[in-house]
């Protein structure tokens, strides 16, 4: 498939101008990549700009304006990193692995509380997760602590090694809040796994998580010590027992899902009264898919997943395409990082996952999120920027 | 010359392939999850949860129709209703944690003035009788201040939800208060009853008077109303709706002259006392009243501890009784003209039989006499009316016993029974009878046997018998009127919001008496004489009536009280309309406070048929 597109690269190499798409780097990008990427973010501004009034009364364009507003600064974000060559945050990591701990830990001290938890700091235009973008950071840092540390100590060590280096920021996370470290757990496996590990250490961490989960969720607070948080145990508890608390987390997933059902075929445009008379929860934000089911069906909601699919398969192809193997932990980090969210929130939408509050890559409202995945897709963009240019040599650039 | 591309080839570590996959065929597993959970949800079980989704936007709400209006004769409003705002709570944002509740609940008391445990209370019992969700009814009929003040701070009383409903108004406040009744909130008992199936927690219901007897009529057809709600239960917009039916209004056969001139005379007097006006042809009443008496409008509301003692206190005399048809009082001489008829009946007196009153006698050696013993000499039936001789009904009650005639006569005029009038809590006084006397002091309930005694003090409505207004309106209705024991009713007619007739009444007779002819005309016309002849025991009040009457006066010895005043009269004589039976406790001589208060009754009555009247209130 590249192979085919060779003449006309290698004749373009001989045209004395160079046009703006080259200088901005926009050319050698994916355009699958970005055309899933935008595709989603305008589903997502074209389904707060129908519903904005039901949220918020009075300024409906509140939400899809600033929806808007976070997509062309993460559009922004997205070229400008991908102009850069992604093999620089290996050089990088030390700083950038400093920076990620750093962040979260600033949240301890300047943290602003929403929703039960704490993960946002609040700047002078808006508040700021530093968590979200930490996903990126992890991924750019411990592939190149796993790059780094290679051909260094028994295989053994390597695992623990790269183990303990995900699970620090992980673990400070977690205390903020579970979506997100689960995300950072899920980078750290794919990025493990990716790096080769092998399948015999899996099997031994997965006994150690296990172990961890039950003392963490049935010993400790047997013992009298409460790890999750009171919000997080009714979340847990209740997709266990969803019918247990009426009014509760188990009610309004329940609403979600009866709203995705009722949703059938072609969705029920503005009569969809789930959404529309809020029996829905957070219909702008982690449970905006029940509303594209609902409102479009099940036409509007497998076009919102197959641009996830599209993006996945994107970031994976990219794995194999990488010019260095940096090149591949990052996507293989990057991809498994948006295919773990798209899953789980999905997965709560439709009723098979439980409450957990993490957002849907792009679709979901919010600055942090929304700029942290562009970011992220920017680092893709790189990934597949460098490997053009090493297909057309040095000097083309 | 062409050079030809650098073509570096990805260099892939070992195993990196297979790494790859995996990630890739993870992905693939959860994205097919996701697309086949989806797949079922919406296109398999879709129609189900649409189903689901529809259900859960719509509350169903009643519309409580109206309750129909009670008017008078002429049509004047008695009852009919006014809007009221409800305060209600919503169960859902009552908070469960018991401490919070609480606070809440203080903080309402606090609003309206009440203490904590009122709230609590009218929470449980709410709870108690009203399906799980439905909004709980805290006050029914609330100031407006209150309205507003809640209305005003709703983000800081969320629970509570403000609801128009109808209450009873009364124009007259206190007129026919007994005769209406009172409205009242379903309570659980009520619901429990077959014919109240229909009802809901927060519907009223009739519990007094005619409101509780033509509750059916006049309580109307609930409505509903589908509305649209969100997630908070707040309205967004209505989907169909049934639309209530008014409860139909009904016309009573009150008179509205003769109902305020009876109020206003047996006020006037001061003492509990009633009295009855009746047509004697087909049982209308033309009025009815009970003193003392209440203001009906205090049911809109829940009572408080002032108005339930000034109800049900032990110094009250029991305003909420309806004396007129459940007082239960020995008669005294009213009772004579059935005694006669039971002489006459057995033939131990004829019309004109001739006895001579010393003023007392001596009958199986006990001496009764007549009132202050005072003699009235040979006397006939007639004169014995007319002065109203004891000793002339004492020697007969004596003839009449071991006959059974006496108790006869009394049974066909309707002692001992209730009348069937159609108001509820109706007495049927007591009749004593050898036999009832006998049981009572077989089973030792009283120290004697019966003896011819007690057939002379029944001769003359005293000992133990006892009958209410209502039911000597009725006797004497059937001297008056030739027979007939007819079957007093208070409703004329129902009709509906139009003012069209839905139903009228059908007057029922309940039986027909034979009286004889000659033996009325005597009676009649002693009676007669008693009202309006120069001797007669209640001349003082009637002798310048311009209408000729016949009327009795009665006073009953009901220790350890004083004695109860009656005065029955029928008129105009000899051909009757009415009777009306008036009694006062403790009133005495019945001529002293029982006939003036008939006269005004009277007077209202043929005033208002423009039989000029005037100067007919010498009371002396």
């Amino acid at each position: 498939m590249e192979s085919s597109r060779m003449p006309r690269h290698g004749s373009r190499r001989y045209l004395p101008k160079v046009g703006l798409l080259e200088r901005v780097g926009l050319r050698d990008m994916d355009g699958w990549l970005t055309f899933s990427a935008l595709g989603l973010l305008v589903c997502s501004i074209y389904t707060l700009a129908q519903t904005g009034a039901e949220v918020v009364a009075g300024t409906p364009e509140y939400f899809p304006q600033r929806q808007a507003v976070y997509g062309l600064v993460g559009i922004v974000a997205m070229i400008a990193i991908a102009r850069i060559d992604y093999s620089r945050f290996r050089e990088l990591r030390v700083g950038i692995y400093t920076f990620l701990c750093a962040s979260i830990l600033i949240i301890f001290v300047f943290g602003v509380t929403s929703r039960g938890s704490t993960q946002s700091l609040s700047l002078p235009f808006f508040t700021f997760q530093p968590a979200e973008m930490g996903k990126l950071l992890l991924v750019l840092s411990l592939a190149g602590f796993v790059i780094d540390g290679a051909r260094r100590g028994l295989e053994s060590q390597r695992t623990l090694r790269y183990l303990a280096i995900g699970l620090v920021p992980t673990g400070m996370v977690l205390l903020q809040d579970l979506g997100t470290s689960l995300v950072y757990g899920a980078i750290t496996i794919a990025i493990m796994v990716a790096a080769g590990v092998r399948w015999s250490h899996f099997a031994v961490i997965g006994a150690g998580l296990i172990t961890f989960i039950a003392v963490v969720l049935v010993a400790m607070p047997m013992a009298g010590v409460p790890v999750l948080k009171e919000y997080q145990q009714d979340r847990l508890t209740s997709f266990l027992s969803p019918t247990s608390d009426i009014g509760g987390a188990g009610y309004q997933q329940n609403q979600a899902k009866v709203a995705a059902g009722s949703g059938g075929t072609t969705g029920r445009g503005n009569q969809a009264t789930q959404s529309r008379l809020g029996f829905v929860p957070e219909r702008h934000t982690d449970f905006i898919f029940a509303v594209v089911a609902e409102r479009y069906g099940f036409v509007g909601a497998a076009l919102v997943l197959s641009l996830f699919a599209l993006l996945f398969w994107r970031a994976l192809r990219l794995m194999t395409l990488s010019k260095n193997f940096y090149g591949t932990l990052v996507a293989a980090g990057i991809a498994s990082a948006i295919m773990f969210q798209v899953f789980v929130n999905v997965g709560m939408n439709l009723g098979i996952m439980p409450i957990t509050g993490i957002p849907l890559p792009l679709m979901s409202y919010g600055g942090s999120a929304v700029i942290a995945t562009f970011l992220m897709i920017g680092v893709l963009q790189s990934i597949h920027i460098q490997t053009r240019a090493g297909q057309r040599g040095p000097w083309s650039q | 010359m062409r050079i030809e591309p650098v073509f570096t080839k990805p260099k892939y570590r070992k195993g990196t392939a297979l790494r790859v996959a995996v990630i890739g065929g993870l992905g693939i597993v959860l994205f097919a999850a996701l697309f086949l959970r989806l797949w079922s949800l919406q296109v398999v079980t879709g129609s189900e949860y649409l189903a689901e989704a529809k259900d859960n936007q719509t509350r169903e709400v009643t519309v409580r129709a109206p309750r129909g209006s009670i008017l008078d004769r002429d049509g004047n409003i008695l009852v009919d209703n006014r809007t009221s705002m409800a305060l209600e709570l919503d169960p859902l944002l009552i908070p469960t944690d018991p401490i919070e509740r609480r606070s809440r609940f203080t903080a309402l008391a606090e609003v309206l003035s009440r203490d904590l445990s009122w709230v609590q209370n009218r929470y449980q019992e709410e709870l108690k009788t009203n399906p799980p969700g439905s909004p709980i009814t805290l006050l029914r009929d609330a100031d407006d201040d209150i309205v507003y003040y809640l209305q005003e701070k709703q983000s800081s009383y969320p629970e509570v939800l403000v609801n128009r409903v109808f209450v009873r108004r009364y124009p007259d406040s206190y007129r026919a208060a007994h005769l209406l009744g009172s409205v009242g909130e379903v309570s659980a008992e009520d619901l429990e009853e077959a014919e109240n199936r229909n009802l809901k927690a927060g519907d009223s219901l009739g519990k007094a008077g005619i409101e509780q007897t033509y509750d059916r009529i006049l309580r109307g057809e609930n409505g509903l109303t589908r509305i649209q709600v969100d997630s908070l239960g707040r309205v967004t917009g209505q989907l169909q709706s049934k639309v209530p039916e008014p409860g139909d209004s009904l016309r009573l056969t009150i008179d509205p002259e003769v109902q305020a001139a009876g109020e206003a005379a047996l006020s006037s007097i001061g003492l509990p006392g009633a009295f009855v006006t009746m047509d004697v042809t087909n049982g209308e009443i033309l009025g009815m009243a009970s003193n003392p008496t209440f203001d009906p409008s205090i049911f809109t509301k829940p009572l408080s501890q002032e108005e339930v003692d000034g109800l049900w206190g032990e110094d009250q005399n029991a305003p909420m009784f309806n004396r007129a048809i459940g007082g239960a009082y020995p008669v005294g001489s009213v009772y004579k003209p059935i005694t006669a008829i039971a002489g006459l009946d057995a033939g131990a007196i004829t019309p004109s039989t001739v006895i001579q009153d010393n003023g007392l006698i001596k009958i199986s050696d006990q001496v009764f006499t007549n009132a202050g013993r005072e003699p009235h000499g040979p006397v006939d039936l007639r004169r014995a009316m007319e002065v109203s001789s004891d000793v002339y009904f004492y020697l007969l009650g004596a003839d009449l016993n071991g006959t059974g005639k006496l108790q006869y006569w009394s049974r066909q005029f309707g002692i001992g029974e209730t009348t069937g009038i159609d108001l509820p809590g109706e007495s049927g006084g007591l009749l004593p009878t050898p036999s009832w006397r006998n049981d009572l002091f077989a089973r030792g309930e009283t120290d004697r046997p019966w003896a011819v005694g007690d057939n002379v003090q029944l001769a003359i409505g005293q000992g133990d018998m006892q009958a209410d207004p209502l039911q000597m309106a009725v006797a004497y209705a059937a001297l008056g009127n030739g027979g007939s024991i007819v079957k007093p009713h208070t409703v004329l007619r129902s009709e509906d919001a139009a003012g069209r007739v839905v139903a009228e009444y059908q007057p029922v007779i309940n039986r027909t008496i034979e009286i004889n002819p000659v033996a009325r005309e005597a009676i009649m016309g002693g009676l007669h004489d008693a009202a309006q002849a120069p001797d007669g025991t209640s001349y003082g009040v009637f002798g310048g009536f311009p209408i000729r009457v016949a009327g009795k006066t009665g006073t009953a010895e009901r220790p350890p009280n004083g004695d109860q005043a009656w005065y029955v009269i029928l008129a105009p004589y000899p051909s009757p309309e009415i009777v009306t039976a008036v009694t006062v406790e403790q009133g005495g001589f019945g001529a002293d406070t029982a006939a003036p208060i008939a006269l005004q009754v009277l007077s209202a009555y043929f005033n208002r048929e423009a039989r000029a009247v005037s100067g007919g209130g010498n009371a002396e």
